[in-house]
């Protein structure tokens, strides 16, 4: 049995705050579900499938199920970070092929940049966690993860900080349209270069924004979605995979794309050279280059080369991606961007984007996540969405 | 030269043994009695085939994999991916050296460094 067709997405909804000092998170997880729900022109009480990640306060789906007040039929609280909400809607797509639900909502939000929380900072050491004693003492924090892999690819495969800036170049060309992003402004492959070093290599601008907020999709029945005044978005293949240390094998240079790629490409019936549109998550610019790869959008090692000159901008590339400016210009909310790439992919497909980066004709897009920490431990899910 | 104070590791059932070898000056990694695989981090089942393992010393001699200066803190500080000699690569940091001399592929060997509350951490400075 495959995912292919059995599922749509009918809402999307990105909450428009960046900065919610005196909101609460479950506040934020609800906002975006009635926003989702009216997007699709359903009701609360239309959703019998509910799920969440690790960002839901409380106990999660118990905690949000309540205060939502919602009557549930099937619940999955799958955690893999950032990356889970891409996860999820292929979860509720498998839910709806199986009968176990008909209307799936799946939120994400959080405070991140109200609570102080930075890259920088030490992360909380978890006592039970099997590697904590042998990570916790050597102050392996967000940014310093992310910096080890690309010192990697660098090294192997002699890429450059140049070509890691046009990553943020051609996000930045995308947010300068969207008037909800938190950094607006075009930048420059020398603007970037200037900018601080945080980790080597990696620089203040090569780091995605913190921000509050969330986002909310409502995955539904085919019938359901064609009784809907809505553009019709089809799922039409997914993957999923955890990468970690490997048992001490470790190679920085892959992502977990490289195997969940290939799943969704495969179950879609389709290869990159189709894919019109792509989300790529951009916690960092390294992180983007590296699933590029992964995806078989260029050869591995030739990432550098794939994005430079622009060739990830709306107009004017091969691959335009991230065109609401992305977690580099536009919005992280709770540290976790997997929703927000779903949202866009979403709004291409409709189109639905701003003109200025809508692309034509958009009839296949991808969404990839990565979540957690690229240099330990972190999921990869990949989803292809098809206009109908 | 990197001198901030390492934090405490939360020394558990699996990873005592490791620290209390360490407080005798001795560097010990896991290998699998099945297979014959050396792993890291270490574990009870081998990460490769799910045998059985067991400790041994190791030479403390490694190359390093990858690094990243941590550049933005008040005490700068390197973390790092060091391959070993017998095989597994692991996280540790760099330490009593230079943060603007350091490279891929240079050779480094095992030093302990206390952490906060003097429990032996596996560091590693160039050779």
């Amino acid at each position: 049995m495959s995912l292919r067709g059995q599922a749509y997405i009918a809402g999307a909804y990105e909450h428009p705050t960046r900065k919610a000092p005196d909101t609460s998170i479950a506040q934020l997880h609800a906002e975006a579900a009635r926003g989702a729900l009216a997007d699709a022109g359903l009701t609360k009480d239309d959703v019998d499938g509910y799920f969440c990640a690790g960002d839901a306060p409380g106990m999660g789906p118990l905690a949000m199920a309540d205060y939502m007040n919602l009557r549930l039929r099937h619940v999955d609280s799958t955690e893999m970070g950032g990356s889970s909400y891409i996860a999820h809607v292929a979860h509720a797509a498998a839910a709806i092929a199986m009968g176990r639900c008909s209307v799936a909502l799946i939120t994400l939000a959080g405070r991140p940049r109200s609570e102080g929380q930075s890259g920088t900072a030490a992360r909380p050491v978890v006592a039970n966690a099997p590697e904590s004693p042998w990570e916790a003492p050597f102050g392996p924090v967000t940014v310093n993860l992310y910096a080890m892999c690309a010192m990697r690819h660098m090294h192997e495969f002699g890429t450059t900080p140049e070509q890691l800036a046009w990553i943020k170049v051609a996000a930045s060309h995308h947010a300068q349209h969207n008037p909800n992003a938190m950094l607006r402004d075009v930048v420059t492959v020398e603007e970037i270069l200037a900018s601080p070093v945080i980790s080597d290599p990696l620089r203040r601008l090569d780091c995605c924004v913190v921000s509050d907020g969330g986002g909310a999709l409502v995955v539904v029945r085919p019938e359901i979605a064609r009784a809907l005044r809505r553009p019709l978005v089809r799922v039409m293949g997914a993957g999923e995979a955890p990468k970690g240390q490997l048992g001490g094998d470790v190679d920085l240079t892959f992502s977990g794309a490289r195997w969940s790629g290939p799943a969704a490409f495969a179950e879609a019936g389709i290869t990159p050279a189709d894919i019109k549109y792509a989300s790529i998550y951009d916690s960092f610019t390294i992180t983007v280059l590296i699933q590029l790869e992964d995806l078989g959008f260029c050869p591995k090692g030739g990432g550098g080369r794939f994005v430079q000159d622009g060739n990830l901008i709306a107009g004017v590339g091969r691959l335009p991606f991230n065109t609401d400016g992305g977690g580099l210009c536009n919005n992280h909310p709770a540290n976790r961007g997997g929703i927000t790439k779903v949202i866009e992919a979403v709004r291409q497909l409709r189109g639905e984007a701003h003109p200025a980066v809508q692309v034509a004709n958009c009839d296949l897009a991808l969404a990839q996540g990565t979540g957690g920490l690229l240099g330990s431990r972190h999921g990869s899910a990949t989803l292809i969405l098809e206009r109908a | 030269m990197t001198d901030h104070a390492l934090p405490n590791p939360p020394v558990g059932p699996e990873s005592a043994p490791f620290f209390a070898a360490a407080g005798e000056g001795r560097f010990l990694i896991r290998r699998c009695t099945t297979c014959g695989k050396a792993h890291w981090y270490p574990r009870a089942l081998c990460p490769f085939c799910f045998g059985e393992t067991a400790w041994e010393e190791a030479s403390g001699r490694g190359a390093i994999y990858s690094y990243s200066v941590m550049r933005r803190v008040p005490s700068p500080f390197a973390i790092a991916y060091v391959t070993l000699e017998e095989g597994p690569t692991m996280m540790t940091n760099l330490v009593e050296c230079d943060l603007d001399a350091l490279a891929i592929g240079q050779a480094v060997e095992l030093l302990f460094r206390p952490s906060e509350d003097g429990t032996p951490i596996p560091c590693f400075r160039p050779t």
